[in-house]
C-alpha cells in the first residue's frame, strides 16, 4: 500500500503535540475501491473529515492537485473505481489526517 | 367552442425513471422565473456591499437547508438527506464562494452576476467528464446556486400549500428541496426537463412510487398550468393536451396498470396455452417506440396494433417518408417480436389541415376520417405506404386498414398499395416481400360483408371500441348515452362471432385489438370465439395470458354457448361475472 512518510512523524508529533512549531507533512496513496468512485456521497464525508484538521489538506491524481477541503473540487477529480489517489497533509495535525482520510477512503467509505 | 381553444395534442419523449401511468392537470414549478438583474458596480464602496451581500445570502441558504434537512429527518425520508449534505457542503466550499467574491472585485460585477460565472465556469469543468453520474452533478450545483440567488432577490421561499387534487408537477428539474417544501405527496407524477436515470427527481419518484419522466428537455416551455398532461413513466412519454380518445386510452391503461401491481412478470412471457392446448398470439398494442421494452416485458409476441396518428399530430408540417420510415423501421424486426401490424391513419383530416372547416364536422367519429380521408388524399396516403413497404424489407410487417366499410375501400386501398410497391422497385429501393394485408373489422358493414372481405385480405383485427359504438349506435363522447356502451351485448357477440367464423372458413386469421381484447373479465368469451389473436395495450396482458394458461377451450365454448342463449345483456354480464369470479377467485374478488 502505497505508504510513505516524509518526516518521521511519530516521534515529531509527540514531541511537538499543541506546539504549532513544526510543519508536518504527510503523503499517502490510497486506491479508491468503492464501486461508484468519488461520488457526491464519499466526497461529502470526506470533506466532513477534512475540515476536521487543522492542516491544509491536498488531494492529488494525475498530476491534478486539489483543496481537500473544497467538495467541487474533490469532484471536479473524477476519480473512478480502481483509481489511485495521494492525500498530502501539512500542519501539526498531518499525520492523524493522512492516516483518518487513508483509512476512510479504504474503507470504502463505509458504502457497498 | 371555437376551433382555436381546442389545445393542440402533443406528446414529447423524455427517460420514464419511475414506471406508472397517471393523468391530471399541470402545474408548472418555475421557481427562478424572475430575472435576474446583472450589472456592473460603479464605484468600491458598492463593491464591499455587494460581497457583504452575496455573504449573508450564502449563510441564509445554508441555514435553509439545514432546517430543511431537519424537516426532511422528521419525515423520515433517510435517502434525500446526504444531497442536502451535499448541498450545504457546496455553500461551505470556500473555493466555490471565494472565487463568486473575487469575480465581485475583480470584475465589479454584482453578486448575481457573479454567481453566474462562478456557476457557468463549473459547468464547463462538469461538462468535460466522462462519468455520466458525476457530469450530472452540475445540477446540484445549479441548485445552491438558485438558493443563493433567491435569496439575494429578498425573496420569501417560495412553499406551496394549496395543491389540489391530481396535479402532476412539472418542472425544469427536482431537487429533494422542492420537493420537500412543496407537498409532495400531493402530487401524481412529475414531469422534467433535464435529469436523467441518477437525478434527484427519479430517486425521489421512486422512493415514493410516483411516476416521472425527465430529460423532456422542453416540458416547461410546451406545458402550462392546469393544462391537460398525461405522464406515462414506463415508456418515458408524456402527452399534453391529449384529444378525448387519446385520454381515455391512457384512462384503460392506467387502469390495468395498476391491476397489474398485485401480480408478477414472471411468467408474463410464457405463451398463452390453454390446458387443452388451444393457443392464442397475444399481441400488444402501441404507439411510440419507446413503449416496446415494457411491450417485450409483459409478454407482447407480436405488436398487434402500430397507430400511427402521432405522427401526424406531433407536429407543425406534415411528416417526410422519412420520418415515417425512421418510426417504422424502429418497430420492425424487433428481436423477440414475431410481426408488427402497422395500421394507417386513423384520424380525421382536421388532425394536420389548419383549414377549420375540416375540425367542424357534426359527427366526427361518421365524418371523413381514416381511410376514406386516406382515399381522397391519395398522395398523402402514398407517403405513409411507401415507408411501411421499405421498412417491411426489414421484418414481418402487417398493413392493417382502418375503417374499411366496402369492398371497394380496400380494393382501392390495396391497388394504391400495389402502385407503391411498384413504384419502390422501379427506383430500386429495398422493399418487403411478404407484407400481409388486412382490415380493422369496426364498421358494421365491414362485419356483415366479412365473408366478401375475407377474399381480398390476410386477415382481420376487430376494433371493438368502434364496432361497438358503431353497431349500438353511442357517441362515446356524449356521456348521456355512455350506459349503453356494453361489450357484452348480444349484437356485440353474435357480430365477433360471425367475423371469426367467414374469417376461419376463408382460411384467414382473426385478431381483436380494442379495449375489450386487454379486459380479463371477457377473456373466456373470446377464447370461446376462437379468435386466434388478441392485441391488448401492454399491461394488460399478463392477467390475460394467466387466465388463458388457468382455463380450457372446451368450457369457453361452453360458455359462450350458454350466453348467447340469453337475450339480454345484463344476464350476460352478470353471468359471465359469476363464473370468471368463481373460476379466477384471485383475479376478481377484489373488483368485485
Amino acid at each position: 500500500m502505497g505508504y510513505l512518510l516524509w518526516a518521521a512523524c511519530f516521534h515529531f508529533d509527540d514531541f511537538f503535540r499543541g506546539h504549532d512549531l513544526l510543519i508536518m507533512v504527510a503523503i499517502k496513496t490510497v486506491e479508491i475501491k468503492n464501486k461508484l468512485g468519488m461520488h457526491a456521497r464519499p466526497a461529502a464525508k470526506l470533506v466532513g473529515l477534512s475540515s476536521e484538521y487543522k492542516s491544509n489538506i491536498i488531494f492529488e491524481r494525475d498530476g491534478l492537485e486539489v483543496d481537500g477541503k473544497s467538495l467541487l473540487s474533490i469532484l471536479t477529480m473524477a476519480c473512478p473505481y480502481g483509481s489511485m489517489m495521494t492525500i498530502k497533509a501539512e500542519g501539526s495535525d498531518a499525520c492523524e489526517a493522512v492516516e483518518a482520510l487513508g483509512k476512510l477512503i479504504e474503507d470504502k467509505f463505509g458504502e457497498d | 367552442m371555437n376551433v382555436d381553444d381546442v389545445k393542440r395534442t402533443m406528446a414529447i419523449k423524455g427517460i420514464g425513471v419511475s414506471p406508472g401511468i397517471v393523468i391530471g392537470k399541470a402545474y408548472l414549478f418555475d421557481r427562478f422565473d424572475a430575472q435576474v438583474p446583472l450589472y456592473h458596480l460603479n464605484n468600491k464602496t458598492l463593491v464591499q456591499r455587494e460581497v457583504t451581500r452575496f455573504r449573508a445570502a450564502v449563510k441564509e441558504t445554508e441555514i435553509q437547508l439545514q432546517e430543511l434537512k431537519d424537516k426532511l429527518h422528521d419525515l423520515g425520508d433517510k435517502e434525500p438527506l446526504y444531497i442536502i449534505d451535499v448541498h450545504i457542503l457546496i455553500l461551505k466550499d470556500r473555493r466555490f464562494t471565494d472565487a463568486t467574491v473575487e469575480h465581485i472585485r475583480e470584475k465589479a460585477v454584482n453578486a448575481e452576476w457573479a454567481l453566474r460565472i462562478t456557476i457557468d465556469s463549473y459547468r464547463e469543468i462538469f461538462d468535460k467528464m466522462e462519468d455520466d453520474y458525476l457530469r450530472g452533478r452540475i445540477s446540484d450545483i445549479q441548485f445552491v446556486g438558485q438558493g443563493i440567488l433567491r435569496n439575494l432577490a429578498g425573496k420569501k421561499r417560495e412553499t406551496k400549500t394549496d395543491i389540489g387534487e391530481g396535479i402532476i408537477l412539472v418542472a425544469k428539474e427536482l431537487s429533494p428541496a422542492d420537493t420537500a417544501q412543496t407537498k409532495i405527496d400531493k402530487f401524481l407524477g412529475f414531469a422534467t426537463d433535464f435529469g436523467g436515470k441518477t437525478s434527484h427527481t427519479a430517486i425521489v419518484a421512486q422512493s415514493l412510487g410516483i411516476p416521472a419522466v425527465v430529460g423532456l428537455e422542453k416540458i416547461t416551455r410546451e406545458v402550462t398550468t392546469n393544462d391537460d398532461i398525461i405522464v406515462d413513466g414506463s415508456s418515458g412519454m408524456v402527452i399534453i393536451n391529449p384529444d378525448p380518445e387519446i385520454l381515455r386510452r391512457y384512462e384503460v391503461k392506467r387502469r390495468h396498470y395498476q391491476e397489474l401491481k398485485a401480480i408478477s412478470l414472471s411468467s408474463a412471457r410464457m405463451p398463452a396455452i390453454t390446458k387443452d392446448d388451444f393457443r392464442v398470439d397475444i399481441g400488444g398494442n402501441i404507439e411510440f417506440v419507446e413503449e416496446i421494452p415494457s411491450a417485450l416485458e409483459h409478454g407482447a409476441e407480436n405488436i398487434g396494433l402500430y397507430r400511427t396518428e402521432f405522427i401526424y399530430i406531433n407536429r407543425d408540417k406534415l411528416p417526410t417518408e422519412e420520418e415515417h420510415f425512421s418510426s417504422y423501421r424502429s418497430i420492425v424486426g424487433v428481436p423477440g417480436l414475431a410481426w408488427t401490424t402497422i395500421r394507417t391513419f386513423d384520424l380525421g383530416g382536421e388532425k394536420f389541415f389548419s383549414d377549420p372547416k375540416l375540425g367542424r364536422e357534426m359527427n366526427p367519429q361518421m365524418g371523413l376520417r381514416a381511410i376514406r380521408f386516406c382515399l381522397k388524399e391519395i398522395e398523402l396516403f402514398k407517403v405513409q405506404l411507401r415507408a411501411i413497404a421499405r421498412a417491411a424489407a426489414y421484418g414481418k410487417t402487417r398493413l392493417l386498414f382502418p375503417m374499411i366499410s366496402s369492398v371497394e375501400e380496400i380494393r382501392q386501398a390495396k391497388k394504391i398499395f400495389q402502385e407503391v410497391r411498384e413504384d419502390l422497385i422501379s427506383e430500386g429501393s429495398s422493399l418487403g416481400s411478404d407484407i400481409e394485408i388486412g382490415v380493422m373489422i369496426e364498421v358494421p358493414a365491414a362485419a356483415i360483408i366479412a365473408d366478401k372481405l375475407a377474399k381480398e385480405v390476410d386477415f382481420f383485427s376487430i376494433g371493438t371500441n368502434d364496432l361497438i359504438q358503431y353497431a349500438l349506435a353511442i357517441d362515446r363522447v356524449n356521456e348521456r348515452v355512455t350506459y349503453l356502451y356494453e361489450p357484452l351485448h348480444p349484437a356485440v357477440l353474435r357480430l365477433v362471432s360471425q367475423v371469426v367464423k367467414v374469417g376461419h372458413d376463408a382460411g384467414i386469421r382473426v385478431a381483436m385489438c380494442g379495449e375489450m381484447a386487454g379486459e380479463p373479465a371477457y377473456t373466456l368469451i373470446l377464447l370461446g370465439l376462437e379468435l386466434d389473436e388478441l392485441s391488448m395495450t401492454p399491461s394488460a396482458i399478463p392477467r390475460v395470458k394467466k387466465i388463458i394458461r388457468n382455463s380450457t377451450l372446451e368450457e369457453s365454448r361452453e360458455l359462450l354457448k350458454k350466453v348467447m342463449t340469453f337475450s339480454l345483456s345484463a344476464d350476460i354480464r352478470k353471468y359471465v361475472g359469476k363464473y370468471m369470479r368463481g373460476r379466477f377467485p384471485e383475479e376478481f374478488l377484489i373488483n368485485g
